[in-house]
């Protein structure tokens, strides 16, 4: 019922040395399956508006969709939230007859955008990953720890970064970010590339 | 005196004044002051009194060797005690006091320690405060606490941030003066990327103070112009980062760096981090760190005024200050001469050099002749003279034994004892040592670094770091070691030339450990080696003659080295008197362990980001605001918070638990039940597995139906137990516990992954994905069905049954399942829709007395109704059957994760404490964890045990205390009173009854 539906964050909001704000419901599925079987690339692209299975540590994306690789046998399929129940059902329908498993978890996750020229720097306080221009490239997606938390990082433009983590800790990973983010607090490392 | 200088001070701006306080005095310094050069600018020869003795102590250093100058920094929320003068660069504002003393600097009582410092020896705490043991917590701890010294610890919460930073690099140099600068040019032309850091403010090192005294060039430049334009080229290279005020902290495994930005201390207004932390990881890293100067241990060698020879040319040339009118330098080396000259060509007097090689120097020496100054050779200092300031020198004969020659007035002493390479970050992950006869120190060994994944060494030293002290050998290492590094970092670099040097040559050092060479012992008690620590040449020579011959028990003994500058300074000299006392060489003593940080680093650095609100992660349900904006009094379940009770005004958290209970159980109550693990297991072997999981059945549980489980580690005890629903042929739902959801996953995937990796199983937690309110009590069905959409009647849904459905507009999963012993529903739906759902529950409630209750009111409902709580009843000893379980025990499947374990003779053993109903006589609550007492004592003459309280409450429903407990033999004791000893002296008798006080043929909940 989408008149009900509220995000983590009720859509909160951060002005820094870049932009934070909460991206509000998201519709995303966990897929696990086969990723060389045939019928199992067919189902993700039919139901992710043809965005193919990514590759190692790869997203990719196609109209309102994206695939992101999570693990050997894990996909993470991102639509628009009121979508999310019907396309899993129709995962599940076209993987009836594979070992596999569509399930909906939209609303355990909360997003995040992060807009400007430091985001790479306020991510680098808070993640153990290289987001060096030249390490970390739109396209890839990275699962790793922020402070405290799991969380998944991608690009979705060359300023800019989604960041999702569970939503019970939305306000944690939001506070993280707004710490990061304070003016006065840039770093500089990347400003040159 | 101790002044600003007419001219110079190449670190300094004279057009900027800077005010500042030192002990509430009003003092003026200049814009790139330390604070230490500040305090000499304004006379403030004396700055602190040594820890023990209370000896009036004063700058000796001039960077972050310096043992003596701690400070109290800022007030308030900004105070920060043992602060070195010698790295706190001057603001505006600063406010400063002196450390250790009562009750002024200038008059210190603890001072008369100094008169009985013959009785406080090494060790004499060791030997004095043994005896009697009772004397130890009233009498001697106190006073020890006392006396003891340094800062006062901060009072206030800091008001200050911090962060820290990840950072990758190909490259890292560590140290920006010439070597440094010249490695990182050497390494960057391979194009990698390269990180350079310098723990001060300024590039360039030492290299630009000692070019002032013999005029040497670098590449024809002198060492300011080619540090300029390094910098620059440096600067220009995108892939080089630069950064100052970074010091390299520790060096750990796998090429793992901690460096130490400080980002405000300085500049305390400034928006922004204090303090910056920064995890990097490397491929090799270059450690041009310099070299410290050594002291020379003579008697008085801790008088304020007495220096290391180059930090006293440091606040020359660098700050304009000079220490005194009339300096005596005294050396063993060539390049103490450089201060002479420095000295002298800013006009001040240089009575006399002392120096003890027999035969004096080389270049440099022949150039201070040239200028005049007098240059005694063979000789030493016996004593220095004065009080709180330096006012003379007697001189003596090195090779002698102290016989005053000729004692000279002068208000300074400029010493140095040969120079040592800074190996710590060298040594810090295991890079050994070498002793360099020649020049009298430990250099590292290029054949023995610190190795990393490969096997292969991944820190280079270079510079003086690496023992190469002169300039031109200094800038030839550091280029063969950027080269070095880049080429095992895996890049191709340029080879070119290094820039050549133009310096005086040296002549070679003579090494002196002890001044005269046969001082007498009452020389020796007043010759410091470690200031900080108040350790003495005696101390450390009465260590190895009591038998404390290894070098970190004498460490240990005498604290040499132990104080917060780690023993920058005194090390070495330390150890070359303990292997003289032990008549063996140095490199046979070794040195003592080198551990990071380099420096002490700030507390609030190391805990970068996490303080106040996000000092850990809270977990927040989707109705954490409603409870928290309705009186949640917030109980810590692992990360989540939980409401406790919801307290109303005027009630207290006791009355609101009981309240909630006596609600629940008479009309309605919700919980949020959210945190509840919930896993989707799904697979056509998932039912297979959850056989093996759980301890029951899983895989004969019909779609729609929902089944109690217990689950075992493999050593057969409880480890989580909750309600298992099968969704569809090969999907079920398993719930946790709420602390057991993340780690009942990984132990899913554990066996999935290593032991059945070939069964067709996928699992997914979807903890969060659901927002779970528990309806219940008798107006539970009343309030569902005033939602409407779904048939839950007893008939369409029975207990342990579940549905899908629209409910009230939401879509909800109801779960026909009772954890209170009352007619109970779980609601569950998607967490977007939680909060929501909750408002209209509660709205639509109010007609049947709907109220929330926490999480107390729900342990006590199902300790009423005798179910058990993992981590209550549990405590990861006890197996199923000693919880009467058994009916939970599938005696059908061959095998279940545990089952074999449970067969071992100590699981079956029938004196196992087994879990039973405890109601006291007098219906009073039997304290937590209270054991039963038995009869007699065991072989250790305790009491015997017989038994132990696991819950215990007192039940608003029974009006009176009820618990549980495993007690030996308990199920046949029936009846029987136990005796249970409280910790408030009072005992306890409580009676052994069935676990199940409510409800027990449960009519309540099948209604």
């Amino acid at each position: 019922m989408s008149d009900h539906v509220t995000s983590a964050l009720a859509g909160a909001a951060f002005d820094g040395f870049v932009q934070l704000r909460e991206a509000g419901a998201c519709g995303m599925i966990t897929l696990r399956g086969d990723f060389s079987s045939a019928v199992f690339q067919k189902a993700v692209g039919e139901v992710a508006e043809g965005a193919g299975v990514p590759k190692t540590r790869q997203i990719t994306t196609a109209g309102d969709s994206a695939v992101a690789w999570m693990s050997p046998d894990e996909l993470l399929i991102m639509c628009p939230h009121a979508e999310a129940p019907a396309r899993a059902a129709a995962l599940a329908q076209a993987l009836s007859g594979e070992h596999a498993l569509a399930v909906n978890v939209s609303d355990a996750r909360a997003v995040f955008d992060l807009t400007g020229a430091g985001s790479r720097e306020v991510l680098a306080k808070l993640c153990p990953v290289d987001f060096a221009p030249g390490a970390f490239k739109q396209g890839e997606i990275r699962r790793t720890r922020m402070a405290q938390v799991a969380a998944a990082v991608w690009m979705t433009g060359p300023d800019s970064f989604r960041v999702v983590c569970f939503r019970s800790v939305a306000a944690y990973v939001f506070g993280l970010l707004q710490a990061s983010a304070q003016p006065g607090s840039e770093v500089g490392v990347f400003a040159d590339t | 005196m101790s002044t600003r200088l007419a001219s110079g001070g190449r670190l300094i701006d004279r057009s900027k004044q800077v005010q500042f306080t030192f002990n509430g005095k009003q003092m003026r310094g200049h814009a790139g002051d330390t604070l230490a050069s500040a305090l000499l600018a304004n006379d403030q020869m004396m700055v602190g009194r040594s820890f023990k003795y209370h000896r009036p102590r004063g700058i000796v250093a001039s960077g972050a060797e310096e043992p003596n100058a701690l400070i109290n920094m800022g007030e308030g929320a900004r105070f920060e005690p043992n602060q070195r003068a010698t790295t706190t660069e001057l603001f505006n504002g600063l406010v400063a006091q002196s450390q250790n003393h009562w009750p002024s600097l200038e008059f210190d009582i603890g001072a008369v320690n100094t008169y009985f410092s013959r009785f406080l020896p090494a060790g004499f705490y060791y030997k004095m405060f043994m005896y009697p043991r009772a004397f130890w917590k009233h009498v001697y701890e106190p006073f020890i606490r006392q006396s003891a010294g340094l800062g006062r610890a901060p009072k206030q919460r800091d008001q200050d941030t911090y962060e820290h930073f990840y950072h990758f690099a190909d490259l890292v140099v560590i140290g920006g003066g010439v070597a440094g600068l010249q490695a990182a040019l050497a390494a960057a032309t391979a194009g990698q990327s390269v990180l350079v850091i310098e723990q001060t403010a300024d590039w360039g090192g030492r290299a630009p103070v000692d070019g002032v005294a013999d005029d040497s060039t670098i590449d024809g430049m002198d060492a300011d112009a080619w540090v300029a334009q390094a910098v620059a080229k440096l600067d220009a290279m995108d892939n080089v980062t630069m950064r100052t005020r970074t010091m390299g902290a520790g060096v750990y495994d796998h090429g793992y760096l901690l460096a130490y930005e400080r980002l405000r201390d300085h500049a305390p207004e400034a928006k922004g981090p204090r303090h910056r932390l920064w995890r990097i990881r490397t491929k090799q890293i270059v450690t041009a760190t310099g070299a410290i100067e050594r002291p020379l241990s003579f008697a008085g060698n801790d008088l304020p005024g007495v220096m290391l020879a180059a930090a006293l040319r440091d606040y020359v040339v660098n700050y304009g200050v000079s220490t005194g009118d009339r300096t005596v330098v005294v050396t063993n080396n060539d390049d103490a001469y450089r201060t002479a000259i420095v000295l002298k060509q800013a006009g001040l007097e240089v009575p006399v050099i002392i120096d003890a090689r027999p035969e004096g120097g080389g270049a440099l020496m022949a150039k201070a002749r040239d200028m005049g100054i007098r240059v005694d050779t063979g000789r030493a200092i016996a004593k220095v003279k004065g009080g709180k300031r330096v006012t003379g020198v007697q001189i003596c004969a090195q090779a002698g034994e102290g016989s005053v020659l000729e004692e000279i007035p002068c208000d300074a002493v400029a010493m140095s004892g040969g120079w040592s390479p800074v190996v710590h970050l060298w040594s810090h992950c295991g890079g050994k040592l070498i002793w360099d006869d020649a020049q009298a120190h430990f250099r590292p060994d290029p054949s023995r670094p610190p190795t990393g994944a490969s096997g292969e060494g991944f820190v280079i030293a270079a510079g003086s770091a690496n023992g190469a002290l002169a300039l031109d050998a200094a800038l030839a290492d550091a280029t063969a070691a950027g080269v070095a590094a880049a080429r095992a970092a895996g890049g191709t670099p340029d080879d070119a030339p290094p820039p050549k040097a133009d310096a005086l040559g040296e002549a070679a050092l003579a090494p002196v450990w002890m001044m005269p060479q046969g001082a007498n012992i009452k020389l020796r008690m007043k010759s410091w080696l470690d200031f900080q620590n108040d350790v003495k040449v005696s101390d450390v020579q009465l260590a190895a003659h009591e038998g404390f011959e290894s070098v970190e028990h004498a460490k240990r003994y005498t604290t040499l080295g132990m104080a917060t500058d780690q023993g920058k300074l005194s090390n070495i000299n330390g150890l070359a008197i303990l292997s003289d006392a032990l008549g063996q060489p140095i490199p046979v003593t070794g040195t003592t362990t080198f551990r990071p940080p380099y420096t002490p680093i700030s507390m609030g650095a190391i805990a970068g980001e996490a303080r106040g609100e996000i000092f850990q992660p809270l977990r927040r349900t989707p109705m954490h605001d409603w409870h928290d904006a309705n009186g949640a009094d917030w109980e810590p379940v692992g990360h989540w918070r939980r409401p406790y009770a919801f307290v109303r005004n005027g009630e207290t958290v006791n009355e609101a638990v009981m309240r909630e209970v006596r609600n629940t159980r008479e009309k309605l109550g919700l919980l949020d039940a959210s945190t509840l693990g919930k896993l989707i297991v799904k697979g056509p072997d998932a039912g297979r597995f959850l056989d093996m999981m759980y301890t029951n059945m899983m895989s004969t549980l019909k779609p729609g139906k929902c089944r109690y489980g217990l689950m075992c580690s493999e050593n057969g005890f409880l480890s989580d137990d909750g309600v298992v629903a099968r969704i569809d042929d090969d999907t079920w739902l398993c719930h946790t516990t709420t602390g057991g959801a993340d780690r009942i996953h990984a132990h899913m995937e554990e066996w999935l992954q290593t032991e059945w990796w070939d069964w067709k199983v996928y699992v997914a937690n979807v903890t969060e994905q659901l927002a779970q309110v528990a309806v219940v009590g008798p107006n539970a069905r009343k309030l569902l069905e005033k939602l409407g959409g779904m048939d839950v009647s007893r008939e369409a849904l029975g207990f342990m049954e579940w549905a899908d459905g629209t409910l009230g507009g939401f879509d909800a999963r109801v779960y026909r399942i009772s954890f209170s012993g009352e007619l109970s529903y779980e609601v569950a739906v998607p967490a977007s829709q939680g909060r929501a759902f909750w408002d209209k529950l509660m709205e639509a409630g109010k007609e049947f007395g709907v109220m929330p209750y926490g999480t107390e009111a729900l342990h006590i409902m199902r300790a009423e109704k005798g179910f058990i709580m993992i981590g209550d009843e549990t405590d990861g000893t006890v197996i199923p059957q000693d919880l009467g379980l058994d009916w939970a025990l599938s005696k059908k499947k061959e095998d279940y994760l545990g089952k074999r374990a449970q067969q071992r003779s100590h699981m079956t053993d029938p004196n196992r404490w087994k879990l039973v109903g405890l109601e006291t006589v007098d219906g009073s609550v039997l304290p937590d964890g209270a054991y039963a007492l038995g009869n007699g004592v065991n072989e250790n003459g305790q009491k015997v045990m017989i038994g132990r309280v696991t819950s215990t409450y007192h039940s608003p429903t029974l009006n009176r205390g009820i618990a549980m407990g495993l007690v030996l033999h308990g199920p046949d004791r029936m009846g029987e009173v136990l005796d249970f000893p409280g910790t408030d002296g009072k005992t306890y008798k409580a009676k052994i009854v069935s676990a199940v006080f409510y409800d027990p043929e449960g009519e309540k909940q099948n209604v």
